[in-house]
């Protein structure tokens, strides 16, 4: 069975507490936050005020720039505020709040549940509609899905691959929406190559969810979806890493940063990203919601939810059952690469696949001891970098001899920290030294 | 007798002839230099900090002694004085610039700021920083994990644990400026020095609007303008909530302190006017 | 409400290795060595281990609290494994005040004056034995205290070397049981194959080392053996890997992770070097067995195979 080249952890999945339950759909809330920023990119400039009338779908805020992403309201009522307010980390943002009023959608909007499959458009109309719904990556980068199917001149796509893998322990919102949506995202896929003018793609599974294998292998039998082919990978983190998962299934490696996916002819999408992209093209569907799964040990009703964003974390949270008592850690994503959320008022947006609760005495971290040499971090990680080095160096803020290290290959995957016996927190150096570096790259770009 | 004289008489003549050759090679591959850079850097403090922006005090004096205008090279460790003896030794002109000291401009202490959350990563702020908004709710304040503590070459800044701050001796401090860039909030300012280490400022940086800056912290302006007004001299600005005191233009009259209602602006080895009995200003103040 | 929120950056969980769990799983593979040993040697084997332990343990714990003025670090266990292995590398009779200036060298110098755990560039035990082994060569060379029927009172290597007698007259199965003289942790072979599959069971270390080192002696001396053919050709190789602390070395001592490189074509490297060293010294140098100096050139070959040997980067080939 396949999987990925070098390094890589065996985390407990842990995805027994959600992993059995379907997908609901959450009561529409009462009002919305909704930042400017929920991708990668530039943010989003409002074109709505205070006061306006908004239907569910409506364009509010505008792309600004190529890669940049429209936002639609995921609601209707009226705007109460174009204001900043504090995100998740309480950094503070640009938001649009609507206080709703019924829910109205927008009249081209095709609500009907019945699956569309023909698509006679042409490539570069389907990229102007997955433009306009605002589609980003739903996997956690939020990188805009528009910019990734616009190949650049000279490359050309060869491979479709779509991310199924949910390496992140915790998470089952891929999971159940394979499970649930499997034609709406094998329809998606189909889009998607049409759009690339790719013949093949793959989807990558991990083989702790031969369900999900089995079931999307039947739906392809059933449904002649050509070209489409189902692949189970060797269960390892960070397999859902997008140079990760390209080696895993092609065996190619995608050389270093600037190099990207398409150099090696590969495009990688997320396998919700696909049934949005399904949602915006057949049923003129903006990304106005997505499965999000709330999950963690301690957690009393741990499930998966279809919610519109600009929820919450705290209404759900509330809906899964509260905080657990004691020393908790509210995360944005999963263990592995999730962001610690500490305004719990601040609303959920695109790119959060899960909510997980850690608690009790996991929630803190291991003392840090000195470091033993034992090289279990180089041996663990999955870029071939020396992670005890880089810490070191971004440490002692020496950013060249970090730059010489290749430090701005890290894709900050987290198995080093992880394995590390001495509980180090080497990525958080890391981290500091990938991001100074790279704007001292950028930075003599300029100069030159 | 014989072996000693031979030891002896050997290691003399290997040693002359050495001597000669390190002479000949000395001669041979001599750096002409100006000698005015030694003399130079001998006047600067040999802190070799790198405040002035060059790799060390060396560098700074070759510069010095190269460059035609030097009016914008400047140690903040040696001071004005220095650098128009440096100017008059060379023959060239400066303008003396006042001492200087970091201040920080935080008063966030744990009790005015409390705490909504335990940051549990690695103990530096430029990793909070990259991370999220830091303990308190407040986005602009002191994150309190010293890097400007660990950026001072003079032990000049050190963590007051029961305030979660830091202090900074401005009889240590030189002004280098290592720690204004070692603060990722821009929380520290290079300020005038006055006599007797007198200083007054606003301590804080808070741009939000007064009443997110209320909830966060009791110790921090709310941009209500009164200071402005009070103020004689037209030194005191507010600029997207925040209260600034210019430091050129500030007198030390003190007749901001009393005014504002929270107790932002901080005053340093002088004693606070007496407060008038203006009820409504004391009132402000308990309420805060 | 009492709970704390906690906020960190990611990773949120952890795979629960500790350095007391790394170091705890190297003193049980020890064990099964000490019990040879002590079967062989009888009881003075289990005193001059806890001396050893003892007094390493001790000096760690002062040196930390009254010079460092550092919290005490004796829970992770390294002091321990560290006076084990340098009980194992010495003598069983040897005096008590010895195993004690060994034990202080070894923390004291090899360990704490380069910043303590993980900053020390040759291992502690080691440099502890070879202090001993050059101030005190008498004590550190009386075997007397060995198994009552050997007559020379020294190791088999020093015999061969001397020519008292043959590799070909040796009892290889007995030699696996612990019935040769020497050191205490080197007489087990068996005992110490077993405590190293134990570490490689549960990833505590990885083959490349002490197959490395293995295998090069076992070359070497079938390269040397070929002169003389016969059954030699199996015997010598056997004979030097089994003998003086080949195994010992190998497998607990040169694969101690701060003296040791990091990436595994460093780790092949740095065991060829060993095996080569310890071969030379073993068959031409002035002492019988070289692995202990074998292994402290090599460490200080470590910063420099760590330079150049790097791990391969992410899509480059």
């Amino acid at each position: 069975m396949r999987t990925f080249p070098i390094g890589g952890i065996h985390p407990s999945d842990n995805k027994k507490w959600s992993k059995d339950m379907a997908i609901e759909v959450m009561e529409l809330p009462d009002e919305v936050a909704i930042p400017m920023i929920q991708h990668i990119g530039a943010p989003a400039i409002p074109i709505v005020a205070k006061g306006d009338k908004v239907l569910t779908g409506q364009l509010i805020a505008q792309a600004s720039g190529f890669v940049s992403a429209n936002i639609h309201s995921p609601i209707s009522g009226t705007v109460k505020a174009v204001d900043i307010f504090p995100n998740g980390q309480g950094l503070h943002r640009q938001m649009i709040v609507i206080t709703r009023e019924g829910d109205e959608w927008v009249e081209s909007i095709d609500r009907s549940k019945e699956l569309k499959r023909e698509c006679s458009l042409t490539p570069a109309e389907i990229i102007a509609k997955i433009k306009d719904a605002g589609v980003v990556g739903m996997g956690g980068a939020t990188f805009p899905t528009h910019v990734k199917l616009s190949i650049p001149d000279g490359q050309k796509a060869e491979i479709l691959i779509i991310n199924g893998v949910e390496c992140e322990p915790y998470l089952t919102s891929d999971y159940r929406t394979m499970l649930e949506r499997g034609e709406e995202l094998l329809t998606g896929v189909e889009i998607l190559m049409r759009a690339l003018r790719v013949e093949r793609a793959v989807i990558g599974v991990e083989n702790n969810k031969p369900d999900a294998v089995a079931h999307l292998r039947e739906l392809i039998a059933k449904g002649n979806y050509r070209g489409i082919e189902v692949m189970a990978l060797k269960t390892r983190y960070p397999q859902g890493g997008e140079k990760q998962l390209i080696a895993a299934i092609t065996g190619r490696q995608v050389a270093p940063p600037p190099a990207l996916p398409i150099s090696v002819g590969a495009v990688v999408c997320n396998a919700s990203t696909s049934v949005a992209v399904y949602e915006a093209v057949q049923k003129n569907k903006p990304l106005i919601e997505r499965v999000v799964t709330i999950t963690g040990k301690d957690i009393a009703h741990p499930s998966n939810y279809l919610l519109r964003f600009g929820v919450s974390f705290k209404s759900l949270i509330a809906k899964a059952g509260g905080l657990p008592e004691g020393d908790v850690k509210v995360l944005n994503g999963g263990p592995m690469m999730g962001r610690s959320v500490v305004a719990i008022d601040a609303p959920i947006i695109k790119g959060c696949s899960g909510v997980t609760i850690i608690s009790g005495a996991e929630a803190e971290r291991g003392k840090e001891q000195a470091c033993i040499k034992c090289a279990k971090c180089v041996s663990v990680c999955p870029m071939g970098l020396e992670p005890y080095l880089l810490a070191k160096l971004a440490r002692k803020q020496l950013w060249d001899r970090a730059e010489e290290h290749n430090t701005i290959d890290c894709i900050e995957c987290g198995c080093c920290s992880y394995t590390c016996p001495s509980s180090l927190p080497l990525l958080d150096y890391i981290r500091i030294g990938k991001q100074t570096v790279m704007g001292n790259i950028r930075a003599r770009a300029i100069k030159k | 007798m014989n072996a000693l004289l031979l030891t002896v008489l050997t290691l003399s003549v290997l040693g002359g002839i050495l001597a000669v050759i390190l002479y000949f090679v000395a001669q041979r591959f001599k750096v002409e230099e100006d000698p005015r850079i030694d003399d130079v850097e001998k006047m600067l403090p040999g802190a070799n900090c790198g405040g002035c922006g060059f790799a060390g005090c060396r560098s700074m004096a070759e510069a010095l002694v190269k460059r035609d205008d030097i009016s914008t090279l400047y140690c903040p460790v040696a001071g004005g004085k220095t650098m128009v003896d440096i100017a008059g030794y060379l023959g060239k002109t400066t303008q003396e610039k006042g001492p200087q000291v970091a201040t920080m401009l935080c008063g966030g202490t744990c009790q005015k700021r409390p705490k909504v959350n335990h940051y549990d990563g690695a103990k530096s702020c430029a990793v909070v920083n990259t991370l999220y908004v830091g303990e308190s709710a407040c986005a602009f304040g002191c994150l309190g994990y010293g890097d400007c503590v660990a950026s001072c070459q003079f032990g000049a800044i050190t963590m007051n644990p029961e305030t979660g701050l830091v202090e900074i001796d401005p009889d240590k401090c030189t002004a280098c400026g290592a720690c204004v860039k070692a603060c990722p909030k821009a929380l520290i300012e290079l300020r005038k020095k006055w006599p007797k280490n007198r200083a007054i400022y606003v301590a804080c940086r808070s741009k939000s609007r007064g009443a997110v800056v209320m909830k966060a912290c009791k110790a921090g302006c709310i941009g209500c303008g009164k200071c402005e007004k009070a103020c004689p001299f037209g030194a005191i600005t507010i600029d997207n909530n925040l209260a600034y005191i210019d430091p050129e233009k500030c007198k030390l009259c003190r007749k901001c302190v009393n005014e504002c209602p929270t107790g932002a602006i901080h005053i340093a080895n002088m004693e606070p006017l007496p407060k008038e009995p203006k009820p409504s200003a004391e009132k402000a103040e308990q309420k805060a | 409400m009492a709970s704390r929120l906690f906020a960190a950056p990611s990773p949120h969980i952890h795979g629960g290795e500790s350095t007391r769990r790394i170091m705890g799983d190297v003193v049980l593979a020890l064990l099964p060595a000490l019990c040879v040993s002590t079967y062989v040697l009888g009881w003075r084997v289990l005193l001059t281990t806890a001396i050893a332990v003892a007094a390493c343990v001790l000096f760690e714990y002062l040196i930390q609290r009254f010079m460092f003025k550092r919290s005490s670090t004796i829970g992770d266990l390294s002091a321990v494994v560290t006076g084990i292995l340098l009980a194992f590398n010495l003598p069983a009779g040897i005096p008590w005040w010895i195993i004690i200036i060994g034990a202080l060298v070894a923390i004291g110098i090899g360990k704490m004056t380069f910043g303590g755990l993980g900053c020390n560039p040759f291992n502690p035990a080691l440099t502890g034995r070879i202090f001993l082994l050059i101030a005190y060569p008498v004590q550190m060379t009386d075997w007397t205290t060995g198994i009552p029927d050997t007559v020379s009172g020294s190791t088999m290597l020093a015999d061969v070397k001397a020519g008292v007698y043959g590799v070909s007259e040796i009892d290889f199965v007995a030699m696996l049981g612990g019935h040769m003289n020497g050191s205490l942790g080197e007489i087990g072979s068996f005992a110490l194959i077993l405590g190293g599959i134990y570490l490689l069971c549960r990833r505590v270390i990885t083959w490349h080392i002490p197959v490395s080192i293995l295998a090069t002696m076992a070359l070497f001396a079938l390269c040397v053996a070929a002169g003389e053919g016969g059954d030699m050709l199996y015997k010598l190789p056997l004979f030097h890997i089994l003998a003086g602390g080949a195994l010992l070395g190998a497998i607990f001592m040169a694969t101690d992770y701060s003296t040791s490189p990091m990436t595994h074509t460093g780790m092949l490297i740095y065991g060829v070097g060993i095996g080569l060293i310890t071969m030379i010294i073993r068959l031409w140098g002035a002492y019988p067995e070289g692995m202990s100096f074998a292994i402290f050139i090599m460490n200080a070959a470590t910063p420099l195979i760590n330079k150049y040997c790097r791990p391969k980067r992410f899509g480059t080939k």
